[in-house]
This record gives structure tokens, C-alpha cells and sequence, in this order.
């Protein structure tokens, strides 16, 4: 069954976009990440116009973290605080990312700066994580396992206008994560992800923060800086399709919890291999459309140069 | 000028007038949630005050253009390894949709300088101004090769049946992707690749009911619209957590 999409203007099979819910929703709910850095690709590849994909993705990710954040709120693994400056930054990151976006759509070049940025980042991140649970398994085999790493002292506790953070346990110069908000804000602007797969790992390991309150604290984050882009999307490109956010959500809430009992069954290690060959994957087909000489050269835009 | 008087004097004559009488299968399409793309079926009869006179064979031409936009056409280029768009050419004018449908190939019964001034014909319905590339034809001809591709642009040879030089029909199919807005339909006569009678009528092709509330409000009151979706997000990851925590229990 076709279902026409209003802002999108394009028809789309019904059972696709659901399907395509559910399979990022069991991702999702399997390996515990938002799915948007796979929610955006898979709509670019089934004929969403980029800007679309980008808007109503960002649309659907405030749905997700929502009711993350609602779960981490009971068990007190959110902190406020540190949530709030990482908001401030990913404010001013989204909205300097929406100039960006705007300018570079004027140029007709925002399809290849949002795929470049994905296949940079989902590059990286994917190899990165690839690396570190061969590591784990090969760890795991052997006797004695990995020597936990002290916290060391680096350049991030040597900057001013430092803040306590209770939650957390810290006692830091607020820059740090003010820049990590911003990086995080023009990642959302521009890729339409959460940008959770970048802020974790910062969170853990350049802010030092424990493992239990970073998936509350960047989920809070998230939800607000994913609402201010939809918001700035809607507002200039008028490109953000409710009928394809809606349609996106109900597969993507039913497979997110499919997914988490899938996920309780599998080990650890072996969730982040395959979730790490998923993302190479994703990225080895971006960059593969960048490489390869494309069929058909040239492409329409919309007139003028507004 | 010359033509055109010498069009307004054939059909003051009554005697060898041809006149086209038209009929619509739908006065406008409306596009619904589950519009799947439609077509539309355009027939009529010649009238025709005594016995054929007219010299040369009959040709009947019918167009159906959407509204006009201008486009910008862009080309890939190596760069560094990549592929990036590099050139673009704006074309000023270009229908969002076009369909010719004739009963015989266009050149057999359409001048070429009649096919100038009507811009009957695809290439000839686009108009860019100004082009600074050196080959712009190749983007005009790009246009129109996507646009063929996506069933936006269609050229029916053959598309037009007629009956006994007097009754004719065409069916246009109209793809899922179109835009809104007034399309107009065309039909032109033709006696020996000259015009001589042409009749136009309107079918709008409008968004309906929810698609079309959800279009307006967009583009109208975007703030509200932006909203909108975000309530219905929040509502809907609310829903979700707390249809999941009662189906733990």
C-alpha cells in the first residue's frame, strides 16, 4: 500500500517505511544506540530527498530519547547539571549546523557535506569500536583479564570556570563540555542523529564521567537539542514530514523493544562486534557512492539560488 | 504574424472549418493520502460544418503541462577522488509536469517553425535565459532524460487515436510524484503540419483533505507545525514507555 507523503512529495510503500522502523528499532534496542545514524542513510537510500531525511529524522529522535530519558529519570542515573551545560553548547552547535546546512543547500552541496560526515564519523567510530571489542574477546579468553585504568589528571583539569557537578562526582571547567554540546548540536543539525555515538565516548573518556549516569545525561541532552533542530528545520526548510516521523516511530517504538530482549540474550561483546560491522558497512556503501562514478551525472535542484 | 492571420482567415471560412469539441474524463485530480498516481482521459470530436475540403493529413495533438518552475541542473565532477556537484546551469522556465500526445511522430504533423511558436514540443516547452555554461544543452537535455526517467516528462508518439478523421482520444498517466497546482491541457489541430484550431482548458491538480491541511499549515504557520510534530513525538515516546512498563508488570 503507496502512502503519499505531504512535505516529502513523493509516495512510499507503507510496509517499507514501518519495516524500516522496526529493523532500526530491534538495532537500536539490541545495542542501545539511537538508530538515527542509520535511520538517515536507509532514507537517503530509499528516495527521501536528503533535507527531508535529515528533519524528520531529527523529528523521530526526540520520540526515542523521550522515552529513554523517562527510564533514567526513575533510577536518578540522569545529571541535571552536567545535562544542562552540554544543552547549552548543543543549542549553539544546532544553530550554527543550520547555517551551515542553509548555506551549503544554497551551493547545492549539502548532500555531499551529509555524506561525507557520515562516512568520516561512522568510519571512525565503527573501526574504533571494531578494534576495541577484539580486543575484549581476546581479553576475555585469557585469564586475568584487562588491568582497569586509573583516572589520570589531562589538560581538561587545567582550564577556569570550573563547576562542581555532584552526580557526577566532578569537579571541572564547564569548556569542555560546552564544546562537546556544540560538536554534538552541528552533528545533529547537519547528520539529523542524536549524536550519542560521539557525546558516550567523550563523556567517559575526555570529562571522566561514570558509565552509569552518561546514557541518562546524554539522552536528556539529546532531546532537547534534537527538538531545537526540528524546530529550526521546520521553521527555514519547511522539511520536516510528520506522516513519515509518525509512520517511522510506531516501527521504531515496537522493534526498540523486541530488540532490548534480543539484546538481554546476546553477549556484550559480541553485540558491539556485529554493531560495529554495521556501521562499516553503512559507511563502506557512502563511501562507495562517493567513489564510484554515478550512473546518472547530473541532478535537479530547486531554481534560483535562494 | 503572417501565420497567424492567415490561421484567423481559415477559420473565418466556414466552409473548410475544422473545430475541436472536447471532453475531460475528470475535471481535476486530487491528491490524497494514498494517491498512487492517476490518468486522465481526454477525448473529443472535430465539428465540422460540410464535407472534409481541408488539404493534408489530419494531425491532433494533445498537451498536458504542469505548472512551470525554475530548476537548477547540476553536474558532477571528479574532485579529489570524489564525486561533487561542480557546474549548474538555472533553467528559468521548466513545467513540472509534460506530456505530448499525437496520433502521428510530432515532425510528421507540426512544422518546425510552428513547434517554435508553440513550444509544443519537451525541449521547446523549457526555456533557459542566460546560461554562462558552454554546454548547456546538456543540461536542458539532462532535465529532461531525469525527468522522462521519473514519468514526469512523456512523449507518446503514437498516443492519440482517431476515428474516421473526426472522433479522438488519449490517455495521459500521471505519475505519484507530481506537484500541485493549475495543469493545462492542450489540443491543437493540424492540415498539412499547419495549425488550425487549438483549444485549452484548466485541471487542477490540488492536495486533499489531511495531506493538504498538513502542506498548508508547513509552509504557513511552520512554528505551529514544528510544534505539532513535536508534541506528537513526546506524546508517542510517552505512550510507548508506559504501554511497555505496564506490559513488564
Amino acid at each position: 500500500m503507496q502512502i503519499y507523503l505531504p512535505i516529502a512529495e513523493i509516495s512510499v510503500n507503507i510496509f517499507l517505511l514501518l519495516g524500516l522502523g522496526g529493523i532500526v528499532g530491534i538495532l537500536s534496542g539490541m545495542f542501545g544506540v539511537g538508530g538515527g545514524f542509520l535511520m538517515t542513510p536507509l532514507l537517503f537510500f530509499i528516495g527521501i530527498p536528503p533535507a527531508v531525511a535529515v528533519a524528520t529524522e531529527a523529528n523521530q529522535i526526540v520520540a526515542s530519547s523521550f522515552s529513554g530519558v523517562l527510564a533514567h529519570l526513575k533510577r536518578k542515573t540522569v545529571d541535571l547539571r552536567m545535562g544542562t551545560v552540554l544543552l547549552i553548547g548543543g543549542l549553539i552547535g544546532s544553530g550554527l549546523g543550520i547555517i551551515l546546512f542553509n548555506y551549503l543547500k544554497s551551493l547545492g552541496q549539502v548532500e555531499l557535506l551529509v555524506q561525507l560526515c557520515y562516512v568520516v564519523f561512522l568510519g571512525m567510530i565503527g573501526s574504533l569500536m571494531f578494534i576495541e571489542s577484539l580486543k575484549a574477546i581476546r581479553n576475555a579468553s585469557k585469564p586475568g583479564g584487562s588491568v582497569p585504568k586509573r583516572r589520570k589528571h589531562n589538560w581538561v583539569h587545567n582550564l577556569p570556570f570550573k563547576m562542581k557537578f555532584r552526580v557526577s562526582g566532578l569537579y571541572i571547567s564547564v569548556i569542555p563540555p560546552l564544546m562537546v554540546g556544540v560538536l554534538v548540536g552541528v552533528l545533529a543539525a547537519i547528520m539529523g542523529v542524536g549524536g550519542g555515538f560521539i557525546m558516550v565516548p567523550a563523556m567517559i573518556y575526555l570529562l571522566g564521567m561514570p558509565t552509569k549516569v552518561v546514557v541518562g545525561t546524554s539522552l536528556f541532552q539529546i532531546i532537547f537539542v534534537t527538538a531545537f533542530t526540528t524546530m529550526l528545520h521546520a521553521t527555514t526548510n519547511f522539511t520536516v514530514d510528520v506522516v513519515l516521523a509518525v509512520l517511522l516511530l510506531v516501527g521504531g517504538v515496537i522493534g526498540a523493544q523486541i530488540g532490548t530482549r534480543i539484546g538481554v540474550k546476546m553477549k556484550a561483546e559480541q553485540l558491539r562486534i556485529w554493531l560495529a560491522i554495521m556501521v562499516l558497512a553503512v559507511c563502506g556503501k557512502l563511501a562507495f557512492d562517493l567513489l564510484v562514478m554515478p550512473s546518472e551525472l547530473y541532478s535537479l535542484g530547486t531554481g534560483g539560488h535562494s | 504574424m503572417i501565420r497567424l492571420i492567415a490561421l484567423f482567415v481559415m477559420l473565418a471560412l466556414p466552409a473548410s472549418a475544422e473545430e475541436i469539441v472536447l471532453g475531460l474524463s475528470r475535471d481535476q485530480v486530487s491528491i490524497t493520502a494514498t494517491f498512487e498516481g492517476s490518468e486522465i482521459l481526454i477525448f473529443g470530436a472535430i465539428k465540422r460544418d460540410g464535407p472534409v475540403q481541408a488539404e493534408g493529413d489530419l494531425g491532433v495533438i494533445v498537451t498536458v503541462a504542469g505548472p512551470d518552475e525554475p530548476v537548477t541542473v547540476r553536474k558532477k565532477d571528479r574532485r579529489f577522488g570524489i564525486w561533487v556537484n561542480s557546474a549548474s546551469v538555472d533553467v528559468d522556465v521548466a513545467p513540472t509536469f509534460y506530456a505530448v500526445a499525437t496520433n502521428r511522430p510530432l515532425s510528421e504533423i507540426l512544422t518546425f517553425t510552428e513547434d517554435l511558436n508553440t513550444r509544443i514540443s519537451t525541449a521547446r516547452a523549457i526555456r533557459s535565459v542566460g546560461a554562462t555554461v558552454d554546454s548547456a544543452q546538456n543540461f536542458t537535455e539532462a532535465l529532461i532524460r531525469i525527468r522522462e526517467q521519473q514519468g514526469l516528462y512523456q512523449t507518446l508518439p503514437t498516443g492519440v487515436s482517431v476515428v474516421e478523421d473526426t472522433l479522438f482520444r488519449t490517455l495521459i498517466p500521471l505519475p505519484a510524484n507530481l506537484t500541485e497546482g493549475d495543469y493545462k491541457a492542450e489540443i491543437y489541430l493540424t492540415r498539412g503540419r499547419e495549425i488550425v484550431d487549438f483549444y485549452v482548458t484548466d485541471i487542477p491538480v490540488q492536495k486533499v483533505g489531511l495531506e493538504r491541511w498538513l502542506y498548508n499549515l508547513a509552509h504557513d504557520n511552520p512554528f505551529l507545525y514544528g510544534l505539532m510534530s513535536l508534541s506528537i513525538a513526546i506524546a508517542a515516546g510517552w505512550g510507548a514507555s508506559a504501554a511497555f512498563s505496564v506490559f513488564r508488570r
